[in-house]
C-alpha cells in the first residue's frame, strides 16, 4: 500500500489490491445488489462518492481527530454522506432508490469505505485520500459490474434490462438460471474472479499456513 | 499532538463541531429535495394506479391523466359506504391502521393476509364518473414469501370482473416470486372473476398450480408456491366483508345485502 505517486494511488485498488477480491470486504453488499448490472451500476456510483468523500474528509481533519472517538467521527462523517446520497437518488433516481432500497443505506457499514478512512485517509493528505477512495470505489465496482454482468445474463437473459438470451417466460429460448439471481449464486462467481486474478498476479496467492507431511508408511497400524 | 487532541476539552469540542456540521449538511439535503422526493413518490402512485387500469402508456402525462380520469374516495370497510370525514387526497390507510383510534388488530384466523393490523377507512379510486364507475381501484397488501407486498386491484363497475392487478412494493425473489409484476402473468388476470356465481361475499378468486380453469381461478407463479400463495390470501382478505366485500357488494347485481349483514336502503338504493 504506497502511498507514492497519484496512479498507483489511484489504479492499484482495481486489480492489484481490490477491496473485494484481495482484502474481502464489502461482499455482503456484493451479494445483495448485483442481481442487475443497472443497480450494480448506481450501487458503484454511490459507494465510489461515498468512499472518495468521506476519505477526503477525514483526512482533512485527521490532524484534530481524538483518537479515543475517532472510529465515531470516521462514522458520522460516512453516515452523513451516505444520507445525502440516500436523499439524491430518491429525489432523481426515485425507480433505481426503490430497487437498491436498505442497501445504499447499508453502504454506512461497508468496510471499504470504513477500512479506507481508518487505513489510509487517518495517514495520508487529502488530495491522496480522495483518489484513494475514488481507486477503491472503482475496485468495488468493477467486481460488482462483473458479477451483475454474469447474474443478470445468465439468471435473467439481459444485460442493463436489454434482452440477450430470450427467456421462456417471454416466450424465448433460454432457461434462465434462478440459481443466479439468488445471492449464494454471487460467492460462486466472486470465488471464480479470485481464482483468475490470482492467476494472473501469482503474488496475491497467499503462503500456505502450514504445509502437509508427506505421507508415511503406517508400521504400528498393521 | 495525541497529547493535546484527546484531552477532554478537545474530544468534546471535535465531536461537537462535527455533529452540528454533520447535521446541517443532512437537514440540507432532505429540506432541499423533499419536495421533489414527494413528487416521485406520488407520481409513482399514479402512474400503478394508471397502470392496473389500463389507463397507462409510456409518455403520458400522468398527473393530468390522473386528475381527468380517476376520482379518489374514502370508504368505511366496515360498512361498506364512503365516508366524507377524510379527505381521501391526504389519507393515509397504511399509518391510520397503526393507531388504535382509526384502525383495528387482526387476530389469528381473520388475519389471512398476515398484516396484524387493518385500518378502518380505505382509499379507493374510482375511473370514470364516480357515481356510475367504469372501474374500482382498490389498495391490497399482504405478507409474501419475504416481506409485505403492496399493490392494486384494479374491478369493473360490476365489482366482480378484474382488470388488472399490479404490485408496487414488494421485496420477493427475482426472478420467482417478483414476477408478479411480469406483463405476462398480469395479463391472465383481465376477466376473472372475484367472486363465484352464488352472489354470496365470500370471494372464490385464487391462484391455482398446473393450469387455471374457470373465471375464478389464476394461473400460480412458477417455482414461487409461497408468493402464490401470498397473493391468494391477500385477495381473499381484502375481497371479502373484512377489506372492500360489502363496498364492492354494493356494485354486484343479485347480492342480497340482508344476507350480507347489510341494510334494506341499500337495496333500495341500487334498485336490486
Amino acid at each position: 500500500m504506497s502511498a507514492a505517486n497519484a496512479k498507483s494511488v489511484l489504479t492499484t485498488p482495481i486489480f492489484k489490491n481490490n477491496p473485494i477480491a484481495l482484502q474481502i470486504l464489502g461482499i455482503c453488499s456484493a451479494l445483495a445488489v448485483t442481481t442487475s448490472m443497472s443497480v450494480s451500476l448506481v450501487m458503484t456510483l454511490a459507494v465510489i462518492f461515498v468512499t472518495a468523500f468521506s476519505n477526503l474528509f477525514v483526512s482533512l481533519i485527521r490532524q484534530h481527530i481524538p483518537s479515543s472517538i475517532r472510529i465515531i467521527v470516521q462514522m458520522t462523517i460516512i453516515a452523513s454522506l451516505v444520507i445525502v446520497v440516500d436523499q439524491i437518488l430518491k429525489a432523481y433516481a426515485y425507480e433505481m432508490s426503490k430497487q437498491l432500497s436498505v442497501f445504499v443505506g447499508l453502504i454506512i457499514t461497508n468496510c471499504i469505505v470504513m477500512g479506507r478512512a481508518e487505513g489510509f485517509a487517518m495517514t495520508n493528505t487529502p488530495g491522496m485520500s480522495f483518489l484513494d477512495g475514488i481507486g477503491n470505489g472503482i475496485g468495488y465496482g468493477f467486481i460488482l459490474m462483473t458479477v451483475g454482468f454474469f447474474r443478470e445474463l445468465l439468471g435473467a437473459g439481459s444485460v442493463f434490462g436489454f434482452t440477450v438470451l430470450h427467456p421462456v417466460q417471454d416466450g424465448g429460448w433460454y432457461v434462465p438460471n434462478g440459481l443466479l439471481l439468488l445471492p449464494p449464486s454471487a460467492f460462486f462467481i466472486i470465488g471464480l474472479i479470485i481464482w483468475v486474478l490470482r492467476s494472473v498476479n501469482p503474488e496475491q496467492v497467499e503462503e500456505n499456513e502450514f504445509t502437509m507431511k508427506e505421507n508415511t508408511q503406517p508400521k504400528e497400524a498393521v | 499532538m495525541a497529547q493535546s487532541n484527546n484531552s477532554i476539552k478537545k474530544i468534546l469540542t471535535v465531536a461537537f463541531a462535527l455533529c452540528i456540521v454533520c447535521s446541517i449538511i443532512v437537514s440540507t439535503a432532505a429540506v432541499a429535495l423533499r419536495s421533489k422526493q414527494q413528487f416521485n413518490a406520488e407520481l409513482d402512485r399514479k402512474t400503478n394506479i394508471l397502470n392496473v387500469a389500463q389507463l397507462y402508456e409510456p409518455g403520458m402525462d400522468v398527473n393530468a391523466t390522473f386528475e381527468s380520469q380517476i376520482t379518489p374516495r374514502v370508504v368505511d370497510l366496515r360498512s361498506g359506504e364512503y365516508s366524507e370525514t377524510h379527505d381521501p387526497d391526504t389519507y393515509n390507510a397504511f399509518e391510520a391502521s397503526r393507531d388504535p383510534a382509526s384502525g383495528r388488530t387482526l387476530s389469528g384466523d381473520q388475519d389471512i393476509a398476515g398484516l396484524s393490523r387493518q385500518e378502518n377507512y380505505s382509499t379507493v379510486y374510482l375511473v370514470g364518473d364516480p357515481d356510475d364507475p367504469e372501474q374500482i381501484i382498490v389498495p391490497i397488501r399482504g405478507q409474501g414469501l419475504w416481506g409485505l407486498m403492496r399493490g392494486f386491484l384494479s374491478v369493473k363497475g360490476d365489482g366482480n370482473t378484474i382488470v388488472g392487478i399490479t404490485y408496487y412494493e414488494h421485496s420477493e425473489t427475482p426472478g420467482l416470486g417478483a414476477e408478479v409484476n411480469n406483463p405476462r402473468w398480469q395479463a391472465q388476470w383481465e376477466g376473472k372473476e372475484i367472486y363465484d356465481e352464488q352472489g354470496d361475499l365470500a370471494p372464490a378468486i385464487s391462484l391455482v398450480k398446473g393450469g387455471a380453469s374457470g373465471e375464478t381461478e389464476v394461473d400460480a407463479l412458477s417455482g414461487a408456491t409461497l408468493t402464490s400463495n401470498g397473493v391468494t390470501n391477500m385477495l381473499q382478505f381484502w375481497l371479502s366483508p373484512e377489506g372492500f366485500g360489502d363496498y364492492l357488494a354494493k356494485f354486484r347485481d343479485g347480492v342480497s345485502r340482508a344476507d350480507a349483514q347489510g341494510t334494506d336502503v341499500e337495496l333500495e338504493s341500487q334498485g336490486a
